[in-house]
């Protein structure tokens, strides 16, 4: 297929090598750059994550065990609503929808991806925490309250950040990726699969999940692996309902940490080379954790051979 | 036993739907109230003032906020694009071995990286060697996100391209750099989808923001300053409780909004009923 | 003219002049049935009766709409996009497009096997065969496994995969493959099997072993089969029926059919001369 090297081919190569290599630099530099900064609380070894003193402007010792806790307790109640409904609607979008609903339908789930994460704080601290604390919350309490997580609220107590905000805003925020994935992964199912089911007798949504959400499995693991990197990461829309107290309890009502609200609420305030250090190793904790599970997520994908559209959204 | 499977379906079928419903009530509050609250704050005022003090009823706009927003995304998109679209040719065109393959992997991986982290980075690289919020590290920041996004989009986009072209293309004798151009050219809309994307992304980035180039009350006054932006003004202003400045940032997330979503109606439309590629 | 032809093909069964069974009814009977993708037809007004307990084969060039037909037997024909149809196809004098019925219990009785084998390959070899089972509620193991068994026994699958069957269903070779397809829709206890080209996507060998077997399906069910090689048609099929662009342009016992056609477009078909 080649027509010859010339130097303006060698060059170009060469230009566009150098451009790409850019991204794996990037790469590498995140975690030097990350682990460098960290190194004045690197030497507490696992203690900055399982302690939870927090030494702020005075101390010389941090453990982030509170925002971990705030962030994995938040990143599962986005999971547990946020993946149900992610794969209705990709469900929706890939086997019921009539035809001109689809392009609608899937315009504005991609428009959620597009809210900027700031916007949805500033609903979320006006709209959204107020109405969950008058509408919903109270019969969490009513009903549920003799569990743990859900004590700690008095009825017509004035809206305040928790924990809880901070799951609801992240499920929203994790419903595009999560069906948009989950969706390409049901398109993938070939309809021979379908019709063995139908052909069976079995009725739509039997036909389903026995032919297709099965089949597409793996597709779906890795859009929940996807949904949970972004959840984990996620940082100002939570920063602005989670609320920023330092403290472990076990109710959904009290306010929390998650270590990337933690990171933006302190990181101006910080001074001293420990604060700044404490608060550099709290981000690459989260760098591990998110691109381990982004590099299982691609991996689950890498096993889906469609080739997506060119203007897919993230 | 029979109609029982037939109630379930209908059952499981509603909840597919009603999954619909849920996910677009949010969708459709936060456009409301954002309108809603938002529009009476836009008036020339908003385009032109400087943010007011933090005193009940003083009176501005955040006409710094949106220079700054322009400028920061306007930079970011200045180096952002060509490495992300060079690297989208690399990958599609020249990265078909272990190399391109990782380039890849890796470019899918850093798009979900938490901006916050970008953030950190920033500071690290260029704040903290300059010793104070500037400019270079809040271009740097939104570029950085901009770049992995671009390079995937655009290389989706080539590789939509038929290699029928491309086998053409060298046929005649062709240079491989030209018949590169020429399918790029061919995939115009893609790329250039992918581009307008990642701009309308970053445009409503903040974490990375408070950590490079902080907040001004003031119009840009250098790169060695720090540097007003929209979605950061929405934090500030949002969480803090006066009423004069929350209704300001209701104002700042209304035009964000508006910009953002436009952005994205434009795409849609561009590229309703033709091909991905061309 | 043709509509003239068509009348001819409907009389040379009620003439009583070859078929047996005469007296019995029909298994599936198909009157005035036309089907349709959007406005688009594919099928004109096709009569047909579907005796029981024979192997009935439809033949004709491609497009001929053969699958088409096969696929309004068993109410598969509507799952695509903007499909429909018109007319009635009688199981046991019952029409299967009544008002209230809802196809799955059609499917149920009248099964299907596809060209290209499509066992469900994150469902053990086992799981697959009794998967029709499940979905109507059958939960007993027992149960279950002794189906099983017996379905992989009568398409002689069951010693090749006995020690095997937690082994996934798509791991199998084509022919393989097939043959668990048959099972699983057998498994159901359906009383017609359609065939869509059952052997098209396989060797020789797996075929002869399936034609065999379709050879004895007979006895308990009614089998049609669609097929574009006429070769097969005459070694395993009874009856054959030819298409031709939508229509039906002849229908009689196969040997009739081959030795003897009536109609010229037949003759030319099976003489070769096109398609």
């Amino acid at each position: 297929m080649g027509a010859g090297r010339s130097r303006a081919d060698t060059i170009f190569k060469a230009l566009v090598l150098v451009f790409a290599s850019s991204i794996v630099a990037l790469t590498l530099i995140f975690f030097y750059e990350l682990t460098t900064g960290s190194s004045h609380t690197l030497g507490e070894g696992f203690a900055f994550i399982t302690s939870s003193t927090w030494g702020g402007s005075i101390g010389n010792f941090y453990g982030v065990l509170p925002a971990i806790y705030g962030s994995v307790v938040t990143s599962a109640i986005a999971l547990l609503i946020g993946v149900p409904v992610s794969l209705g609607v990709a469900v929706f979008l890939s086997e019921l929808s009539p035809g001109r609903l689809r392009a609608p339908v899937s315009f504005i789930v991609e428009l959620l991806a597009a809210v900027p994460s700031v916007v949805y704080g500033l609903w979320g601290i006006f709209i959204m925490v107020p109405f969950l604390t008058h509408n919903i919350y109270p019969f969490f309490q009513a009903h549920l309250g003799f569990l743990p997580i859900f004590q700690g609220y008095s009825t017509g107590q004035l809206p305040m950040a928790s924990i809880l905000d901070g799951g609801v805003v992240l499920a929203i925020m994790i419903i595009p990726i999560v069906s948009s994935i989950s969706r390409d992964a049901l398109q993938a199912v070939p309809d021979s699969q379908r019709e063995a089911a139908y052909a069976l007798g079995a009725t739509r949504s039997e036909a389903i999940r026995i032919s297709v959400l099965s089949y597409a499995r793996s597709g779906i693991l890795a859009s929940i692996f996807l949904g949970l990197g972004r959840a984990f990461g996620e940082t100002i829309a939570v920063a602005m309902v989670v609320g920023d107290t330092p403290r472990l309890t076990s109710s959904l009502f009290s306010p929390g940490y998650t270590l990337a609200s933690l990171i933006v609420t302190q990181f101006t305030e910080a001074t001293g080379a420990a604060y700044i250090s404490a608060l550099v190793e709290a981000g690459l904790v989260l760098l591990i954790v998110v691109f381990f599970t982004n590099i299982v997520a691609r991996y689950l994908i890498g096993r889906l051979t469609k080739s997506r559209e060119a203007a897919s959204y993230l | 036993m029979k109609s029982r499977r037939f109630f379930m379906d209908k059952v499981l079928i509603s909840l597919a739907c009603l999954s619909v419903v849920i996910a677009i009530v949010p969708l459709a509050s936060i456009l409301y109230y954002v309108t809603v609250r938002g529009l009476p704050a836009i008036n020339l005022d908003f385009f032109t003032k400087l943010p007011p003090i933090p005193v009940p009823g003083a009176v501005g706009g955040l006409g710094n906020a949106i220079q700054g927003t322009l400028i920061l995304v306007g930079l970011a998109a200045c180096i952002g694009l060509p490495f992300g679209v060079l690297s989208g040719v690399y990958i599609s065109e020249y990265g078909r071995n272990f190399y391109g393959r990782t380039v890849r992997f890796l470019g899918d991986v850093l798009i979900g990286n938490p901006s916050i982290v970008v953030g950190i980075l920033g500071f690290t690289l260029l704040v903290q060697p300059l010793h104070g919020d500037n400019l270079a590290a809040g271009v740097f920041a939104l570029s950085v996100i901009m770049i992995p996004i671009v390079s995937i989009t655009t290389a989706e986009a080539l590789n939509l391209v038929p290699n029928s072209i491309r086998e053409a293309s060298a046929a005649l004798g062709i240079r491989k750099w030209r018949t590169s151009l020429l399918v790029v050219s061919n995939a115009k809309s893609g790329v250039a989808t992918g581009a307008l994307l990642a701009t309308a992304r970053v445009m409503g980035e903040s974490a990375p923001l408070i950590l490079t180039i902080g907040i001004s009350t003031q119009w840009y006054s250098g790169p060695t300053a720090p540097l007003a932006s929209l979605t950061y003004y929405i934090y500030y202003f949002g969480t803090s409780g006066l009423q004069n400045w929350v209704d300001l940032a209701w104002g700042a997330a209304f035009l964000l909004i508006v910009m953002i979503i436009g952005i994205n109606l434009a795409v849609r439309l561009l590229t309703r009923g033709r091909r991905a590629y061309a | 003219m043709l509509s003239e032809k068509l009348e001819t093909a409907h009389g040379i069964y009620t003439q009583g002049e070859a078929p047996r069974n005469v007296s019995a009814e029909p298994k599936v009977e198909v009157r005035q049935l036309s089907a349709f993708y959007g406005k688009k037809q594919a099928l004109y007004d096709i009569d047909l009766a579907i005796e029981s307990n024979q192997v009935t084969a439809v033949i004709g060039p491609s497009g001929c709409g053969k699958s088409t037909l096969i696929r309004c037997l068993n109410r598969m024909h509507e799952l695509v996009p903007d499909a429909s149809v018109r007319g009635q196809v009688l199981l046991d004098g019952a029409d299967i497009y009544g008002e209230s019925l809802d196809p799955a219990d059609i499917r149920r009785r009248i099964g299907m096997v596809f060209q290209k084998p499509n066992p469900f390959p994150n469902m053990s070899i086992a799981d697959n065969v009794v998967a029709g089972l499940k979905l109507n509620g059958i939960r007993d193991k027992g149960r279950l496994e002794e189906s099983a068994k017996r379905s992989l026994q009568r398409v002689y699958l069951w010693d090749e995969v006995k020690d095997e069957l937690k082994r996934s269903g798509a791991s199998l070779s084509g022919g393989q493959q097939q043959r668990l397809c048959i099972a699983r829709a057998l498994a159901i206890e359906p009383e017609v099997i359609l065939m869509d080209e059952p052997c098209s996507a396989l060797d020789p060998t797996a075929t002869a072993k399936i034609e065999e077997l379709i050879t004895e399906l007979k006895a308990q069910y009614t089998v049609v089969i669609v097929t574009h090689n006429m070769q097969q048609a005459s070694r395993v099929a009874d009856y054959t029926a030819f298409m031709y662009l939508g229509k039906l342009i002849e229908y009689d016992q196969t040997t009739a059919i081959f030795e003897n056609p009536k109609e010229q477009l037949t003759e030319r078909y099976i003489t070769g001369k096109f398609g």
